[in-house]
């Protein structure tokens, strides 16, 4: 098979959004972030890119300081100044969980006073902040919101930190069964038939549940949580139809997912766990991110005899290269041991890329860069190494 | 700092968390090794279950029946159900015959949806062990945890605690008593934190401790700096190896021993910024935890194992030391 976009330049240039996962610490959003400053440069128009959780030098950089929750123009004129040709603007948000459900509750509540009710309730706060994939749906939700005011050309999205990718994808068709599903009757339904008759009218099939909640939890507990969910079953409708739009949006074919990863071991596992699925749903998979990976030069065979002769014969050298130096021998060997602790490393990595699955998509590898991603020129530095050096697998 | 660490094998409890990636199961199975070579034998619990814990040890998967995968570290996964099914049975009495699944699904989701409830059982779990070794009643030594990543510690941590505030009566408030004395005992319980020199684990460190000591009464063990690259040259011979990477010092080196003199210096050079941008996060780290800090060297290995949980374990114990 053949990768059906020859470079990172033409998926951008077809999709709406491109929506980039993969495991923690693989630098996400550094990727996500530099994937829209490339499109500003090489493709143009107003993209936006939505982060999740920026590393804080990162994030004032972008002069998203406090008010992140919503989009703001990100000056890129030093990084662009030598390109006339290019138009583009770039945006940036960050994903605020705790506001964005607030918004959404003040949206879906049929009136104001439940929407207090809700907002108000001791519950709701550790609920959204751990609600069944909570920030994995607030962030399809804030994505779906965004697309849909049509101010943006493209929209990159960071995915947030999940255990495992595909939860992301999953998280609006869970909220909708969350809020379809028989427990949450179970759970509310003495409560809406109201008053102690109610409880004699629970299904038989929950009644054990009710035992045993019960025991464990105490009636006044089960009683708070029932309240809660019984306001927040009054969003019911608007949920679900949200959440079916959310879910349409990401198989469309407007959508594309970067899978980002590093080469090592279960990242990269992870990483092709998640291709296999993503193209199983029919979603498209534009691209493969490989980051962080080691210099080419590290499976240099030159490379590797050098530093075979060094480790053997520095002091005859050193007193070739350096004579009179009594320093240049030890720094010949330490410098040849480095080079072959890194080359195993290297050498561990290419293998592991020869082994990915001959997928059709582009793979890109961005190298480890020394100094930290903090700021616009981090991002440019890994903009080029992303529209320059895509290679199909 | 050395009083810390000389009794971290005494304690009983002693929790590995840290940010995603960093290396936390690999050290969580190193300190099992380290303590196993001291005569102690280690229950180390997967928490945050990717069911990978055993590789360390080159054993195939481990389930909720703890399997000795190296003589005295004896491994297991947790598992919500069984957790709850065990929970039911010792703690509250409550027989569970048969399928116990639709009501564990049930109170999975009441577990989902309730602060706490979900953490609850799972550190309700390792620490009815750990209560075990404390009354003499245990084939263990000391539990070991590989808990939830940084950004969920707390809340798994903190867990007695809510419910404590949310459930006023019934057995689960009774249960969450002993709990939190287990938990905030230090001659009991340490947390560990894992990272690795590098931005966005550093922060995430210091904000989970600070979190950890706004939020729970857990005692802080010790933070461990997990892949620290190697320092490569003294001041002095950096600079003889500034004046071999000057043109003219390249040049003879590509004469005298050839071109891949060119990679060999590049490399070298590749070593040394990385090493340098990691110092950096290092001193922050140093100037705002004031933990005692272990060290363990990033390793250049062709495979991951045993070999390394047992490296890493050698370098844990000159660490200590
Ligand atoms: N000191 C080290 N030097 C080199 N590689 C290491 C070192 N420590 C860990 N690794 C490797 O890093 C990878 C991640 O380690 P590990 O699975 O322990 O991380 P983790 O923090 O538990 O991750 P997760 O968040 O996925 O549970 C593994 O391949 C491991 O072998
Ligand atoms: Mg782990």
């Amino acid at each position: 098979m053949v990768a059906d976009f020859a470079s990172l330049q033409s998926l951008l240039a077809t999709k709406e959004i491109i929506i980039c996962c993969g495991s923690g610490g693989v630098g996400k959003t550094s990727i996500a972030a530099s994937i829209a400053l490339g499109a500003t440069k090489h493709v143009g128009g107003r993209v936006l890119v939505i982060t999740v959780d920026p590393a804080r030098r990162l994030a004032s950089a972008l002069g998203l300081g406090e008010l992140g929750n919503v989009p703001r123009r990100i000056d890129i004129g030093a990084v662009d100044s030598d390109d006339p040709g290019c138009h583009g603007e770039l945006w940036a948000v960050m994903l605020d969980t705790k506001q964005s459900w607030d918004d959404l509750v003040m949206r879906h509540a049929p009136d104001e006073a439940t929407a207090f009710r809700i907002l108000d309730n001791r519950l709701y706060h550790s609920l959204t902040a751990r609600f069944v994939q909570s920030h994995d749906y607030i962030a399809m939700e804030r994505l779906y919101e965004l697309h849909e005011s049509g101010h943006y050309d493209l929209i990159v999205v960071d995915t947030p930190p999940t255990r495992n990718a595909l939860d992301f994808l999953d998280a609006p068709k869970r909220m909708a069964e969350f809020f379809r599903g028989r427990l949450l009757r179970w759970l509310t339904l003495p409560y809406r038939v109201g008053g102690r008759r109610g409880t004699r009218l629970i299904e038989a099939a929950s009644r054990p549940f009710y035992q045993v909640a019960d025991r464990l939890l105490g009636s006044r507990f089960l009683h708070e949580i029932a309240e809660f969910f019984l306001n927040f079953q009054t969003m019911y409708d608007g949920f679900v139809e949200r959440s079916v739009s959310v879910e349409r949006l990401v198989a469309d074919h407007r959508t594309s997912f970067v899978v980002v990863s590093t080469l090592e071991n279960s990242p990269l596992r992870e990483a092709e766990l998640f291709t296999a699925e993503l193209r199983k749903r029919g979603v498209h998979v534009g691209a493969m991110i490989l980051n962080k990976t080691l210099p080419g030069y590290l499976l240099d065979a030159d490379g590797a005899t050098v530093a075979k002769q060094l480790l053997e014969d520095s002091d005859g050298l050193a007193s070739l290269v350096a004579p009179g130096d009594d320093r240049t021998a030890r720094v010949m060997r330490t410098i040849a041991q480095s080079y072959q602790n890194f080359a195993i490393v290297a050498a561990r990595e290419a293998e592991l890329r020869a082994g990915l699955s001959r997928e059709s998509h582009l793979t890109i590898g961005v190298p480890a860069r020394a100094a930290d991603i903090s700021d616009l020129d981090g991002l440019g530095w890994i903009s080029v190494h992303l529209f320059d050096n895509g290679s199909v697998a | 700092m050395v009083e810390h660490s000389a009794s971290i094998f005494d304690r009983r409890l002693l929790v590995v968390t840290g940010k995603g990636g960093v290396g936390k199961s690999t050290v969580a199975a190193s300190l099992a090794l380290l303590a196993a070579r001291r005569g102690k034998r280690v229950l180390l619990v997967e928490v945050d279950a990717k069911g990978n814990l055993a590789d360390a040890f080159e054993h195939r998967q481990v389930g909720y029946t703890p399997v000795e995968v190296h003589p005295g570290v004896l491994v297991m996964t947790l598992d919500t159900e069984k957790s709850l099914r065990e929970y039911m049975h010792i703690n509250l009495k409550i027989p569970i015959f048969g399928h116990l699944s639709p009501l564990a699904r049930a109170l999975e989701f009441v577990a989902t949806a309730a602060p706490g409830v979900k953490e609850i059982l799972t550190i309700g779990k390792v620490l009815w062990d750990v209560r075990e070794i404390v009354e003499g009643r245990s084939e263990f030594d000391l539990v070991i945890m590989d808990a939830a990543a940084s950004g969920h510690v707390v809340a798994q941590l903190g867990a007695a605690d809510s419910i404590r505030a949310l459930v006023d009566v019934g057995p689960v408030r009774a249960q969450t008593e002993w709990m939190v004395e287990l938990l905030s005992d230090p001659a009991i319980t340490a947390v560990n934190v894992v990272t690795t020199p590098e931005e966005m684990p550093v922060a995430e460190t210091v904000d989970v401790i600070a979190r950890l000591r706004a939020e729970t009464a857990v005692p802080l063990g010790c933070v461990i700096v997990n892949r620290v690259l190697p320092e490569l040259f003294t001041t002095h011979d950096e600079l003889a190896f500034e004046s071999l990477n000057q043109p003219s010092g390249r040049e003879s080196l590509v004469e005298h021993v050839g071109s891949g003199s060119i990679a060999v210096l590049d490399a070298a050079r590749l070593a040394v910024a990385l090493r340098r941008s990691r110092a950096e996060h290092l001193g922050e780290l140093r100037a705002d935890v004031d933990l005692p800090c272990l060290y363990l060297p990033y390793l250049f290995t062709r495979s991951f194992g045993l070999r390394v949980t047992r490296l890493l374990a050698d370098a844990l114990d000159e660490e200590i030391a």
